[in-house]
């Protein structure tokens, strides 16, 4: 059974205070909700909320033989669990929902095709031996917004990751566990975030980010914007049928690309100060 | 005078003229020994003074129709003379269009898919769809179930909406010393809650929201502290 649409109480409500630029959280339109990362015990396992929505991310590594076409290559694949809404979706059982397949394309896009990760860097022996990294994100819990939050959670569990260390010696590969030997980080190109927008039918209302789960049900479009901090594009993805002014999609950008800045703070500052509490003194 | 139970637990229930509330579940192959009343919940049992009422309290997010419980529902379908209910079961209610106060064949309300309602359960079976009623069962009278019109629809645990309903608990006394506003509490885990203005119903709402066990579980130096920060 499929929840039902909001209610036309619900709806009014959220259509009159959103023209007095209200939000039901108390948030700015403009404002994010603050991600709130958890780490675990292991290295690439990072749990990601953004209010009542969660999504966790681990990361796995292990050693392949690359594909005879791009010897010096590693290789990722991304998986996805949904969870929460497996029943609440319109499609029978078994088969994505609408959701579902835009959340799996878009973070193939901005994790994986914007080339996030430096494959070759990937590479132990050529043609080999390789690294193959396995993201899986587990979708807890849905208050609105998933996508952000499941673009974040990946992309913070790549940077948390850190792969043993290996040694190559001829044709030989000697691998160091990590009470050996520190082990090493990904090569990470850059760190693409991902901004959800969404606009209501009534022109006079303002696009909101990082929309709830009303907002985003009762929303006419979406405009996901993913971006780093380098304001450097990766995708611009809108979905619904709310036309467009060039200007308004420029100025959602300039927005973008400020949160994405303070984004990247809160992140490395994050993953700092968890890499600093992991340290063990040698005596 | 209270303990925590666990599903399967036994309880000391003895009495002639015995009630027992949700959570508890009287075995019927007893043996000799006489009946056994057995949890089906985990949550702290309660009972009254003399012993002759008990129940499980216990806080969860799904509710499960029992009659007499008042709710609140949205239209989903219409269906002939009647309306079909979302009222967060596992199923659909039904709602007749003549259970209403007044209403006969020529002369009943309509009701638009999407319109909220202040319903009691009238019937609440677990093989059969659960039935809504609009008016008091005593003096037949709406008492104020019917459609609720404007207004804004929270949702939150069962435990709190039972809170909600205790006269004693302090959280709509304190808001609506502020300012005059309207609720409606169902059982099921939704409030619906009307005011003048859209702050101070975000306010009301936020504040059912902080305070849920489920969720934040403010006590009332923390609403005081949360509504001087929301400017009401």
């Amino acid at each position: 059974m499929r929840p039902p649409s909001p209610s036309i109480p619900e709806k009014e409500f959220l259509v009159a205070s959103l023209k007095e630029s209200l939000r039901l959280d108390g948030r700015l339109p403009l404002e994010t909700r603050t991600p709130i990362l958890t780490f675990g015990p292991e290295l690439g396992w990072v749990e990601c909320a953004l209010g009542k929505t969660r999504v966790v991310a681990e990361v796995e590594g292990k050693m392949v033989k690359p594909t005879p076409e791009r010897p010096f290559e590693g290789s990722s694949r991304y998986t996805r669990r949904y969870r929460p809404w497996r029943r609440a979706s319109t499609s029978p059982v078994g088969r994505a929902s609408d959701e579902e397949v835009t959340i799996t394309r878009m973070l193939d896009k901005v994790l994986r095709r914007s080339d996030a990760v430096d494959k070759e860097s990937l590479c132990i022996l050529a043609g080999q031996r390789v690294w193959h990294l396995r993201l899986t994100l587990h979708f807890l819990s849905d208050a609105g917004n998933m996508l952000d939050c499941a673009c974040l959670a990946g992309i913070v569990a790549l940077k948390h990751f850190r792969r043993p260390d290996v040694e190559v010696i001829g044709d030989e590969v000697t691998v160091h566990e990590p009470t050996e030997r520190a082990p090493i980080p990904l090569a990470i190109h850059h760190t693409p975030f991902c901004f959800t927008f969404a606009f209501f039918p009534d022109p006079s209302i303002p696009p909101v980010i990082d929309p709830s789960q009303l907002e985003q049900r009762l929303s006419a479009g979406l405009l996901s914007v993913a971006l780093n901090a380098q304001r450097e594009l990766c995708v611009v993805q809108k979905l619904g049928g709310v036309p467009l002014d060039p200007d308004d999609v420029l100025k959602i950008v300039s927005v973008a690309v400020q949160k994405a800045k303070e984004l990247n703070n809160v992140v490395d500052a994050r993953l700092r100060e968890d890499w600093e509490a992991r340290k063990v003194e040698v005596t | 005078m209270s303990a925590t139970v666990l599903p399967g637990t036994g309880v000391p229930a003895q009495r002639v003229n015995l009630k027992l509330g949700p959570g508890l579940l009287q075995n019927r192959d007893a043996n000799e020994a006489g009946p056994s009343i057995i949890t089906t919940r985990a949550g702290t049992l309660n009972h009254s003074a003399n012993g002759s009422r008990w129940w499980v309290e216990s806080n969860s997010r799904r509710y499960v129709p029992a009659p007499q419980e008042s709710v609140i529902g949205v239209i989903v379908q219409r269906v002939g003379e009647g309306y079909r209910v979302d009222i967060g079961s596992a199923h659909y209610a039904s709602l007749d269009s003549l259970a209403f106060e007044g209403a006969t064949k020529r002369n009943k309300p309509n009701l638009k898919v999407g319109s909220l309602v202040y319903a009691r359960v009238s019937l609440a079976h677990k093989d059969m769809e659960p039935e809504l009623e609009c008016f008091d069962a005593q003096t037949r009278k709406s008492e104020g179930f019917g459609e609720l019109k404007g207004g804004f629809l929270v949702k939150c645990s069962l435990k709190m909406c039972r809170d909600l309903l205790d006269p004693k608990h302090f959280l709509l006394p304190l808001l609506g010393a502020r300012f005059p506003l309207e609720a409606a509490v169902g059982m099921n885990g939704r409030v619906w809650v009307s005011a003048k203005e859209p702050r101070q119903i975000i306010a009301i709402s936020r504040c059912i929201e902080a305070v849920d066990p489920d969720g934040g579980g403010l006590d009332e130096a923390g609403v005081k502290a949360l509504l001087g920060t929301l400017d009401v």
